[in-house]
């Protein structure tokens, strides 16, 4: 089989002396949607912390494309094509909406960045409309889309969404959906890290259920999504 | 109420000096906009830039403006090896250290230049320094038209470098959104230190702009860095505009009070007009809510 794009073993990390993540072990194939699950204070955004490069990794390893990258700063893991869309969006809100996806290819795919704003102004009319327009006067959906268009002008391998559907009416979170599945089938492998159970199964190939920083169940979507244990805890069933 | 045939001539020569100001508080909240600390250093690094323009001229026999050629760049790298190597390693990350640190570089120079040069106060002669340019209504000083002039265009330039240039967007995303701009690949360490040495640029042609008509000693720089803290929080802190017009406004306010309350009195105008800033504007003319 062959190696996976994201490999997560055994990975401790923490603030200060408080230890979060206890070991947490995930993989994420080239083509797949993987979804990581939990409720709020699990470790999520830890874990993308610590993936992305904010956070340092006190043991364990990250590899992305066979490349250990655990001691990386954020701007080379970027380069390397793993991008984060963070949580909360962290667009620039002072700037204006193209000048938010042209900071996309800072460090990556920068002589392609025109074509590139071409194509997610395709997948986001919205954002053509409003390329001009300051990214802080935006919605939260329009926000969002912009978060993610950015994340897309980097070419990204592996694309972690970390709370996408957060804040977002229930007709955009069905937007929202539909589109991580477009972005799929366009060769983008997606790592998504919701708080959404009910419908990040229904996209997702694979999903890993984070508790107190540790993975306690993984498997394809239809079990997960009947497992007692998991009902009880998210779906209130 | 005076004529206009005294008013006139005191605004304008309030422009020119204001814009030397300007460009003193343009460095500082670059950097206080960006790296959201207050550099302690400023005054002592504006001091430092004065000695080099001086000794440039007197070693080397480079005219001032000229050796703001050599010295902008020269300081460009100074000021990014001193975040890059020396605050930011010292600091640890957080905030508050990088306020003392600064502080212990200013009495490094300051002290480290007493030293070398003594605190003797030393001028360069230069036959344009008196010469001036006949309006017909007022007599303007060359150096302080000169300056004038440089100040618009370095911030002409500035301004094309921070709307139009990936680095210049990048030192804005960093400014506003620190973790958003590390996502998107900006090496957060790099553009702090890009925009310290800016702003120490900033210095090194303000020195060459100074030092035709101002004397240099090893405090030289801290009369004009405490008008430009004055700019800063009155055009709004981390304003790059509100640098410019404050400084301009500054300068003119300065040469009113001088001409209304005696000359040595002026720089009162700009401390009464500071405290009723402070008072009824506290974020500043040009500024955002805090």
């Amino acid at each position: 089989m062959a190696e996976p794009v994201l490999a997560v073993s055994g990975l401790r990390t923490g603030y200060g002396a408080t230890e979060i993540l206890r070991g947490v072990d995930l993989a994420v194939n080239a083509g797949e949607i993987v979804a990581v699950l939990g409720s709020n204070g699990a470790g999520k955004s830890t874990l993308n912390r610590a993936i992305s490069g904010v956070l340092r990794p006190w043991s364990g390893a990250i590899r992305f494309c066979d490349i250990d990258i655990g001691r990386e700063k954020p701007a080379t893991i970027v380069g390397r094509g793993l991008i984060q869309v963070p949580e909360g969006r962290r667009i620039f809100p002072n700037m204006t909406v193209r000048e938010n996806l042209d900071l996309g290819a800072y460090r990556r795919a920068r002589p392609r960045r025109e074509d590139n704003r071409g194509r997610v102004f395709a997948i986001f009319p919205r954002l053509a409309e409003r390329q001009s327009q300051r990214a802080g006067t935006l919605s939260g959906g329009e926000q969002q889309m912009l978060a993610i268009g950015r994340g897309l002008m980097a070419e990204p391998i592996l694309l972690i969404l970390d709370e996408p559907s957060l804040g977002l009416s229930p007709l955009l979170v069905e937007e929202l959906f539909a589109l991580i599945k477009r972005i799929n089938a366009e060769g983008i492998t997606l790592l998504l890290v919701e708080q959404n159970v009910a419908q990040s199964l229904e996209v997702a190939h694979r999903a890993y259920i984070l508790e107190n920083g540790a993975i306690v169940l993984q498997g394809n979507p239809t079990d997960i999504g009947n497992d007692p244990n998991l009902k009880r805890a998210y779906l209130g069933l | 109420m005076l004529s206009p045939v005294i008013l006139i001539p005191a605004v304008l020569n309030g422009l020119l000096i204001g814009a030397v100001y300007a460009l003193v508080a343009l460095g500082l909240t670059l950097i206080y906009g960006v790296l959201h600390i207050i550099n302690f250093a400023h005054g002592a690094l504006l001091t430092a830039a004065m000695f080099a323009a001086f000794f440039v001229h007197r070693l080397l026999g480079l005219d001032p403006y000229l050796a703001a050629v050599l010295l902008t760049p020269l300081f460009f790298v100074f000021g990014y090896g001193l975040q890059r190597f020396i605050i930011a390693p010292a600091a640890h990350g957080e905030d508050r250290n990088i306020l003392l640190v600064t502080l212990g570089l200013a009495v490094i120079i300051e002290n480290g230049l007493l030293y070398a040069f003594r605190a003797d106060t030393r001028t360069i002669n230069l036959d344009y320094a008196f010469r001036v340019i006949d309006l017909g209504i007022v007599f303007l000083a060359v150096p302080r038209v000169v300056a004038f002039g440089v100040v618009i265009v370095v911030a002409l330039i500035l301004w094309f470098v921070m709307s139009r240039t990936d680095t210049g967007r990048a030192i804005r995303a960093v400014a506003k959104e620190k973790l958003g701009a590390e996502l998107s690949g900006i090496d957060v360490a790099h553009i702090y230190a890009v925009t310290f040495g800016l702003g120490t640029a900033c210095l090194a042609i303000a020195a060459c702009l100074l030092i035709p008509t101002y004397y240099v000693n090893p405090q030289a720089g801290n009369a004009f860095v405490l008008i430009a803290f004055t700019i800063v929080v009155l055009g709004g802190m981390g304003s790059v505009a509100g640098a410019l017009l404050g400084g301009l406004f500054v300068g003119v306010v300065e040469s009113l009070s001088g001409l209304y309350l005696g000359e040595s009195l002026g720089q009162l105008g700009i401390f009464v007009m500071f405290i009723l800033v402070l008072l009824f504007r506290p974020n500043g003319l040009f500024g955002e809510r805090i």
